[in-house]
């Protein structure tokens, strides 16, 4: 009886959610007449595909990395930096609304301000003498994409590891003290053993952030840019080559690389959970 | 230590001026469309576009229906797996964060092949259908964010003892979730709201692959074809992003009494 209850949700995510995407897994190994085939994985090899996906895990992993280095740092900063109370609150607020600022109207912001006639682009031309585009900065590019998505990144590093910062007890950095550690040691043997985890597992979770977005990019470059989601919207919207099954199979290999990462991070947060109750 | 303190200001500065100027920049663009004087041009001709008001109109719709769909599915599903299915917490928790691993394309893939016009469901046979898939797949992309809210709601109060209180005063089990439950973790529900909201009213991929009129195509849309009205938008939906943050804030800072945290 007490399995009825589950019944609405078991029912909405099997069809809105689970089947959608089975049918996509399974649709991976078959030929379109439904006989079992490797080919449409195979195929992922060929120069087209195999581009595009490498792009995506640079873009991710850079903007992953860097976001991560920087909300850590910023975040650590805001947390023990000896700031001001408010600053902090005001800080984590403002994250949760620029980590939620991403998709279209974010490239919008960019463009307007780093793009050809953006105001930055304008002020650093006029002011300082530098002709940015001259020099070889191109917003409509790979590092110019990793700089609109840290404006997200950033944002959620700092969401997730300030929880984790506040975990640090006073006690571990006294006792070390006491034992004569410098501050350098203090961090290096006990504060980032205990934050690494989370750390990392951050890291994954913005990995397979930015790996599925999609409409920042469309917005910024015209759907032109090769990596792996736009591929496929591309695929499904059918103006680029008319193979149904290879469809299928980018989406299974996006749904491995984003299931890895996730993977990592829930092992991760298992892991820092030790230490930070 | 002086110097430390003078470090995280300069690193907290120069943080905020990379998360200010975008804004800046996007405001002020917004504001050049007449030629050399700054006015509201861009803000009169978008707010006037027919088209702007229909897709948002749309997207406003869908988000509503989403917001209130999702309640009704994750409310009641959050409170008996807390009180009777302990056991398959895990399992519901699981399916909830799905959405964050398989990405949104991936799942409108699915959509479209599972439920076009010669299958069993043929929900893409009609505009209705179409909508409703719609709205079902914004409820998928706010799942994670909703029954997480939701179950730190529940977590904070004893379901136990008000569920057998309910049920000693005679209550049914409509009545026992609706009447007792709701209203105890309503600050959580409204946080999911206000975040399911903010996700769905800018959402691209799927509206776009479902080919249905909603404001994020209609973004980018305006993206590749206006100089000033894209900026004049992207302050407008920051706004409404920033409205919905604040609005959590509100409602949890108001409620702090009943020891929910979000």
């Amino acid at each position: 009886m007490n399995w009825l209850g589950l019944v609405p949700f078991a029912i909405f995510s099997l069809l809105f959610l689970l089947l959608p995407t089975f049918n996509i897994v399974l649709g991976a190994f078959r030929t379109q007449q439904g006989a079992a085939t490797l080919d449409n994985v195979m195929n992922l090899a060929q120069p087209r595909i195999a581009i595009a996906f490498w792009v995506s895990i640079k873009l991710s992993f850079a903007s992953a990395l860097i976001g991560c280095l920087l909300g850590f740092i910023l975040a650590t900063t805001v947390a023990l930096g000896g700031l001001p109370r408010w600053l902090r609150q005001s800080t984590l607020t403002f994250s949760g609304v620029a980590s939620n600022f991403a998709g279209v109207p974010l490239s919008f912001a960019f463009i307007a301000t780093l793009g050809r006639v953006g105001i930055l682009t304008i002020v650093i031309r006029e002011v300082f003498g530098i002709n940015l585009y001259g020099l070889g900065f191109n917003l409509l590019s790979f590092w110019g994409l990793v700089l609109v998505y840290l404006y997200f990144q950033i944002p959620l590093m700092i969401l997730i590891i300030t929880p984790a910062l506040d975990g640090l007890r006073r006690e571990w950095r006294e006792a070390a003290e006491i034992l004569g550690a410098t501050g350098f040691q203090y961090w290096r043997r006990v504060a980032l053993p205990i934050l690494w985890p989370p750390t990392l597992g951050t890291m994954a979770l913005l990995f397979a952030n930015s790996f599925g977005a999609i409409a920042t990019a469309v917005a910024l470059t015209g759907s032109q840019l090769s990596i792996a989601p736009i591929v496929l919207f591309n695929q499904i919207r059918g103006d680029v080559l008319q193979d149904p099954q290879l469809g299928y199979a980018i989406a299974f290999g996006m749904i491995v690389i984003t299931g890895i990462t996730n993977l990592i991070y829930i092992v991760m947060r298992v892991r820092s959970e030790r230490w930070l109750k | 230590m002086k110097s430390a303190r003078l470090w995280s200001y300069l690193i907290f500065l120069t943080g905020v001026m990379y998360f200010i100027i975008p804004l800046i920049g996007m405001f002020e663009f917004s504001l050049r469309k007449r030629r050399g004087e700054y006015s509201f041009d861009a803000y009169t001709s978008v707010l006037t576009d027919a088209q702007f008001q229909q897709t948002f109109l749309y997207s406003l719709l869908m988000a509503l229906v989403a917001i209130v769909f999702g309640i009704l599915l994750v409310v009641p599903t959050a409170y008996w797996v807390r009180l009777r299915l302990p056991k398959m917490r895990p399992v519901v928790e699981f399916v909830t964060l799905l959405p964050l691993v398989i990405p949104p394309v991936v799942i409108a893939f699915g959509y479209i092949r599972l439920f076009n016009t010669s299958s069993v469901l043929p929900f893409l046979g009609s505009q209705f259908g179409t909508d409703v898939l719609l709205s079902c797949g914004y409820v998928v992309l706010a799942l994670p964010y909703m029954y997480r809210a939701v179950d730190t709601g529940l977590r904070a109060i004893d379901i136990l003892t008000l569920t057998e209180a309910a049920q000693g005063l005679g209550a049914n089990w409509p009545a026992i979730i609706f009447r007792v439950i709701f209203p105890n973790v309503l600050v959580a529900v409204l946080s999911g709201a206000f975040l399911t909201f903010a996700i769905v009213i800018g959402e691209y991929v799927i509206s776009a692959l479902l080919d249905r009129p909603a404001f994020g195509p209609y973004l980018v849309w305006i993206g590749s074809n206006k100089a000033y009205e894209p900026s004049a938008l992207a302050v407008m939906t920051f706004a409404v992003t920033w409205g919905c943050m604040a609005l959590i804030q509100v409602v949890t800072r108001f409620s702090k009494h009943t020891r929910t945290s979000i």
